[in-house]
């Protein structure tokens, strides 16, 4: 049984950043910036995740996911929702960018540096070929987060994960 | 500063919000499976679970102010026809496509500067989950306002259908701008945006989209209200039917 003194605060945020998204299972919530906090209050360890999108339908997964985590390695866990302030795609880190890539998803471009890409006027790029003659198909694609694209040099039809 | 809106108001104001976005998802989520494309199958569906989402995050907030041990689904799903909030518009049926996306696009058209306002207002729950709701709810404008454009100024027949849903839906968005005692504190208090401003982009964006989609703003001499004070329009007693039937016949049924 696990005590204030002796949880291991590193060991539980090791856990839960490692859990795998359901519906990108390529990343972990780490890479995606979704986990927001992870603390000890008296014998319980309080894991904070914030949702992708309003109605993202893997969010009850998610919670679920890093509480039986938690639970598994021996930690008495709990974890919230955490809305304000809203997660951005910002926030995915460089190495959830590379997988998305690899995984024939173009990752979405950073709002910080180009406001152009929040209204759609910034050239996606190809995951396949990395050309950027490629066309928008629908704003709206299989998960609330992605859109469909399809690249007009090498034909293929990508996901590309919108900013938001 | 301003100080903070009375609990009560909040609680209501909170609901109005959250039943509007509830019952436009499931109006929305009717087409899934018949809409006349697949991309638009994919489109309608995900909008609806935007406005689901944001309505399940409202009803979420307003069990925590009422504490009165309610969850989410007994907002959405166990309460009676009288006791829904939302404006009337949301609750209208889609009709057609033309209807259904105009209907959206009232409705975006509004929600994107309210949303605004909520985001920079003294409510940090509400600036929570405006910050995710302006940005989704930007897509939705854009998407029925493309449709709108292309219908309006497309066939002889997708243009005389836009016309019919102007006619059959505008007189209804007055509402969406009314202002009511709960809605004056939470502006008082900062937490809900000045209507005139608002009231002012709303007039904008219809204007600009109507303009290219060569379709006329018409002058309505009833407008329709009621929604607010639970008075509702025949067709929303069959939409509650069916949004609540899950729970009304296994009482409890969690998913």
């Amino acid at each position: 049984m696990s005590n204030a003194e002796t949880i291991d605060l590193e060991a539980a945020r090791a856990v839960a950043v490692n859990v795998c998204d359901p519906e990108l299972p390529f990343l972990t919530l780490g890479d995606l910036g979704i986990l927001r906090s992870v603390e000890v209050h008296g014998t319980t360890v309080i894991a904070k995740v914030s949702p992708t999108y309003s109605g993202c339908p893997a969010l009850d997964v998610i919670e679920q996911s890093v509480h039986d985590a938690l639970a598994q390695a021996g930690f008495n866990a709990r974890v919230e929702r955490m809305m304000t302030p809203p997660w951005t795609t910002d926030w995915i880190t460089e190495e959830g960018r590379r997988k998305l890539e690899a995984n024939g998803i173009a990752p979405p471009g950073n709002t910080q540096t180009d406001k152009n890409i929040l209204f759609a006027k910034t050239a996606v790029c190809c995951p396949q070929c990395k050309s950027e003659n490629t066309i928008k198909i629908s704003e709206f694609g299989s998960t609330p987060c992605k859109a469909q694209y399809q690249c007009n040099s090498c034909s293929e039809p990508f996901d590309y994960f919108k900013c938001h | 500063m301003a100080t903070s809106a009375n609990t009560e108001d909040l609680i209501r104001v909170v609901v109005q919000i959250a039943d509007d976005h509830l019952i436009l998802g499931h109006r929305l989520s009717e087409w899934c499976g018949h809409a006349p494309m697949l991309e638009e199958d994919l489109s309608m569906p995900n909008m609806a679970l935007d406005l689901v989402g944001q309505s399940r995050a409202l009803y979420s907030y307003a069990a925590q102010l009422e504490n009165k041990g309610r969850s989410e689904d007994d907002f959405a799903y166990l309460r009676k026809d009288r006791e829904y909030t939302n404006c009337l518009l949301v609750e209208r049926p889609n009709t057609d496509f033309a209807h259904t996306m105009l209907k959206q696009f009232y409705f975006a058209a509004f929600m994107h500067p309210f949303w605004q306002g909520v985001k920079n207002g003294s409510d940090e729950t509400l600036r929570g989950i405006a910050g995710k709701a302006e940005k989704e709810i930007g897509y939705h404008i854009r998407h029925a306002g493309e449709w709108i454009v292309r219908l309006g100024d497309g066939t002889d027949e997708s243009a005389e259908r836009m016309a019919d849903a102007i006619d059959a839906l505008h007189p209804y968005t007055s509402e969406l701008l009314e202002v009511d005692d709960a809605r004056q504190s939470c502006i008082a208090a900062g937490v809900i945006p000045e209507i005139g401003p608002i009231q002012a982009q709303w007039n904008a964006t219809i204007h600009n989209v109507f303009t290219q989609a060569k379709l006329n703003v018409p002058e309505v001499d009833f407008p329709q209200q009621g929604g607010r004070t639970g008075h509702h329009t025949e067709d929303f007693g069959f939409l509650l039917t069916e949004l609540q039937y899950m729970q009304r016949t296994y009482p409890g049924a969690q998913w």
